[in-house]
Order: structure tokens, then sequence, then C-alpha cells
């Protein structure tokens, strides 16, 4: 007993001896430079974007080992518009607000979907894509309107976006919820339900693979949107990126982006209008 | 069979890609055992010493680094300290050597201080008899038996230090385990086993690292019984 009390005050102690000198440097010191303001970048001639890896079709790498996707094309851009290098940083979703504040990264372009909450830890820039929910079907007996679904079951994973409009909005739908997108495409494949719902850009690349389904009803409630991912207080890189997105929509990078990374990977009834945006 | 996943490690440069991946994890592993390896040598010879201050310090640096989980301290090392600190810090990979380093740095500490104190008394009263002094003492009596008694856990916590470089991932390095997913993500769709045959394969390089290393380990104990 003696000894276990005394194994627990001395890990304390090691905790609190190491976490002091932590807690004294916490408050929020005023960094004097900016490592990822534009002249800083210009400076050091590299752009540090954080990007997915495994994220295919939008931050991927293709089997010569080469970064490729909707996302990472934007990324070479900017570079080249900077007149820098690109230095990806790997990231998964949860390290992406991390990555910017501890200054691994520049700017994050990994599908990053603006939401109230990301905006109180990291600045957005203007956005450069959108999804919502989109609902999938057989093409035989395809799905175009909510209310063919009143009363039907529908296939959902939890935790999505899907989820949380169907249970919240349309609650005479019965839902059937997976763990996996693994196991929602198997169940809705069996027949278990008249149809599925989950991010719209997933399933324009499930559809591509599986020509009987379609997408039949694209958009859903309101649209999210993803936009570049900057450190909060780096006024001069988010100008930068605001003016630099604006200028390529002028220019219609993103319908070029487009057909290059995301096309070839969707079916053939998804137009890029459904994903870029606009103006 | 044109979709078996097998097939899968061998389009484009994906093997070598893997193999690349590999060799981060081995020299990172590598990098780490030196820096630990020496540095815990030297922080278990002062925890035989008798000054109570030194002992306590030593002690806590070690609870520390075995309480604390290592996905924790590369967290730490990598996300929290430049953040905190505000400095701009070394890229992923060598705060995972200087973690890594640190973490066995503890733990090998604790094994040279029991092999140490765990050399026969009368080995080192024949010594002092012979008018050798501390560091004679040390150099020529304690070191060497002491050496034999710990190659076999040391030679454990190297094959531990190996197999816990997966978790590098977390840290933007990209390591065996980052590749491997990369690659099941971008072919799951045209090779839907692909994810069996690339964590196979993962399997097979672990193995071949880590394997002589533990035979290493078990013939060493077995002489020492005889």
């Amino acid at each position: 007993m003696k000894k276990i009390f005394k194994a627990i005050i001395l890990s304390l102690g090691a905790l609190l001896l190491a976490l002091a000198p932590l807690a004294t440097l916490a408050r929020p010191a005023q960094a004097a430079t900016n490592p990822s303001s534009v002249a800083a970048i210009k400076k050091r001639g590299t752009l540090r974007v954080a990007v997915f890896g495994d994220l295919k079709p939008y931050g991927w790498v293709n089997q010569d080992g080469k970064r490729v996707g909707y996302d990472v094309y934007l990324a070479r851009r900017l570079a080249k518009d900077l007149g820098v290098k690109v230095k990806f940083i790997q990231v998964n979703a949860n390290n992406r607000v991390d990555t910017l504040n501890a200054n691994k990264a520049d700017l994050v372009l990994a599908n990053f979907t603006v939401t109230p909450e990301r905006k109180q830890v990291v600045s957005f820039a203007k956005p450069y894509m959108k999804v919502s929910v989109g609902v999938v079907s057989k093409k035989a007996k395809p799905v175009t309107k909510v209310s063919q679904l009143k009363g039907q079951k529908l296939i959902v994973t939890k935790g999505t976006t899907a989820e949380q409009y169907f249970t919240q909005k349309q609650k005479q739908v019965q839902l059937l919820k997976f763990d996996s997108k693994t196991q929602q495409f198997n169940a809705l494949k069996n027949g278990r339900a008249t149809a599925l719902a989950d991010d719209n850009s997933y399933l324009y690349a499930w559809v591509k693979q599986h020509p009987k389904y379609t997408v039949g009803i694209k958009q859903l409630g309101a649209s999210s949107y993803i936009a570049p991912g900057i450190k909060k207080g780096n006024t001069s890189l988010l100008k930068w990126t605001n003016r630099e997105i604006t200028k390529l929509n002028k220019e219609g990078f993103f319908a070029k982006d487009y057909n290059q990374e995301l096309k070839p990977y969707f079916g053939s009834e998804v137009k890029p209008s459904d994903i870029i945006l606009d103006k | 069979m044109p979709h078996s996943g097998i097939n899968v490690l061998f389009e484009g440069h994906n093997l070598v890609r893997l193999l690349g991946g590999l060799w981060t994890t081995v020299w990172i592993a590598a990098l780490a055992l030196v820096l630990g390896l020496s540095l815990g040598a030297l922080l278990g010879a002062l925890r035989t010493l008798k000054n109570p201050v030194l002992r306590l310090g030593l002690r806590l640096y070690l609870e520390f680094f075995r309480i604390v989980p290592t996905v924790v301290l590369l967290f730490l090392a990598y996300y929290l300290v430049p953040e905190l600190f505000h400095v701009d810090s070394l890229p992923g990979s060598w705060m995972a050597v200087i973690a890594f380093g640190l973490w066995v740095a503890a733990e090998f500490s604790d094994i040279v201080r029991g092999a140490l104190l765990s050399v026969p008394v009368h080995q080192r009263e024949s010594g002092l008899a012979l008018g050798m002094n501390r560091w004679q003492l040390f150099r020529y009596v304690l070191l060497p038996q002491a050496l034999k008694l710990e190659l076999p856990a040391t030679i454990n916590l190297a094959t531990r230090v190996i197999k816990t470089t997966s978790l590098l991932m977390l840290i933007s390095v990209m390591d065996v385990i980052n590749i491997g997913q990369q690659i099941i993500e971008a072919n799951n769709t045209t090779y839907r086993t692909g994810v069996f045959w690339v964590y196979g394969v993962i399997f097979i390089f672990y193995f071949v690292v880590d394997y002589p290393l533990s035979r290493w380990a078990q013939r060493l104990a077995a002489q020492q019984k005889v």
C-alpha cells in the first residue's frame, strides 16, 4: 500500500515538474515574427501546405508517389503564383488545426469544411468548393425528391452531416444507421433500404464505380464550404489568398482543376457546377 | 486474375515507396537508439550514486517518460512545444528522434541501474581489496559484468522502439505505415483486397527487422543461464 502511494506521489511530481514550464509560457505571447506571412514565405522560398494523403480524389498519392488531387492542384498553383516552391505536409483530419497553430504549415488545403466551431480557432479564406448532403438510389427506381422517402428506409453513417440533416429536418424518414462507409454501401447493394444519404462529393465517386446507381438528389439542405485554412492573426497571407482565389475564379482555374483531378473519378451525371463555386 | 489484390504492390513504384518508408522507420529508430542508449547509460550509472537530489531528479525523469504514452510525447514535442515556446522547430523526423531518444534513455537508465546493482557484492569488494579507485572499479569490474546482464533487456527495448515508430504518422512523418495507407486509399476502388496485401508486406518488413534482434536476445539469455 505504502509503495503504491509513493509511486503515485512520484509520478504526479514528475508530471507537474514537466508541465510547470509549459504552464508559465501558455499565455499567448505575441510572436514578433510571423513565419507564415507572405514576405516570410517568399524569403524562405517554400510554401508549406498541409494536405491529405489518403482522400482520393481530393488529396492523395498516385502510384508513382506523386501527390495529386483537387486540393493539391490548387496548392501547386498558389505556390507558383507566389513564385516559390511547394512543400507538402501530410495531415489527418484531426491534426489540421494543430499543424497551423504550431507553425508546421502556412496553409491547410485538406478538404477543410468551414464550421462555426473551427472559425473560433483558425481563419478561413474564400471557399473554393462546396459539398452538401446527397442521396443515392437505384437508377431503375431513382429517388429525386425527399418526399419520395416518406415512410421509407434510408441508410446513413453515424456522425455524418447526412445523419444530422435527416434526424433534425426529415423526421418522417426511417433511418438505418451504420458505422462505416463499407457497411453502408454493402447494405444499399443488398437492398436493405430505398436509398442512402451521405456527402455528395463522396457519392459522386461511388456511383462512378457502380453505374447501376445514381445520385438522384444532389443537394439537400444548406451547402457547406471548403476553404483554405490559415492561422489566426496571419492577415497578410489571408488577404493574399482571398485575392488569389478571386483571380483564379475569374480565369476559370477551378473548372480546369475539376476536369483534371475530379472528373475522371466522378459519375457522368455530375457537372463542375455541383462542386465548384461560381464566384 | 486481373484484379487480384497482390498486384497493388507492383503498380508503379508502390513497392519501392514502401521500402523507402521502411528506411525512414529504420533510421529514426536507429538514431533514437544511439542517442537514447548513450544518454541512458550515463543516467543509469549516475542513479547508482548515493546523492539523494540527483536520484530523485533522475527518478522523476524516468517516471515521466514511462508513464506518459509515446503518442502524447510525440504530440507534445511536435505540436505543443513549438506552439508554446514560439520556436521554429525541427522537422517531424528529428523531433521523433529526440522524443524517442529521451524515452529510450529513461527506460535504459533503469536497465543499467538494475544491472549494475545486480553484480554480486563480492565482486565489488574484491575490486576494492585490490586497491581500485571508484572509476577503475566501475570500468573493469562492474561495467563488463553489467553489460552482459543488460543486453537481452536492451535488445527487447530496441524491438519495442522499432514497433513504436508506427505512431510517427501522427506527426506527419512518412514512415512505412503512412505510405501503406496512401497506397491502400489510392487503390481501394480498383483493388478491394489490396489492404491485406499492403499490411501483409508491412508485417513482413517489421518481422524481418525485428526477428533477428529477438533471436539474438534469446541466444544471449540462453548463454547466461549456462
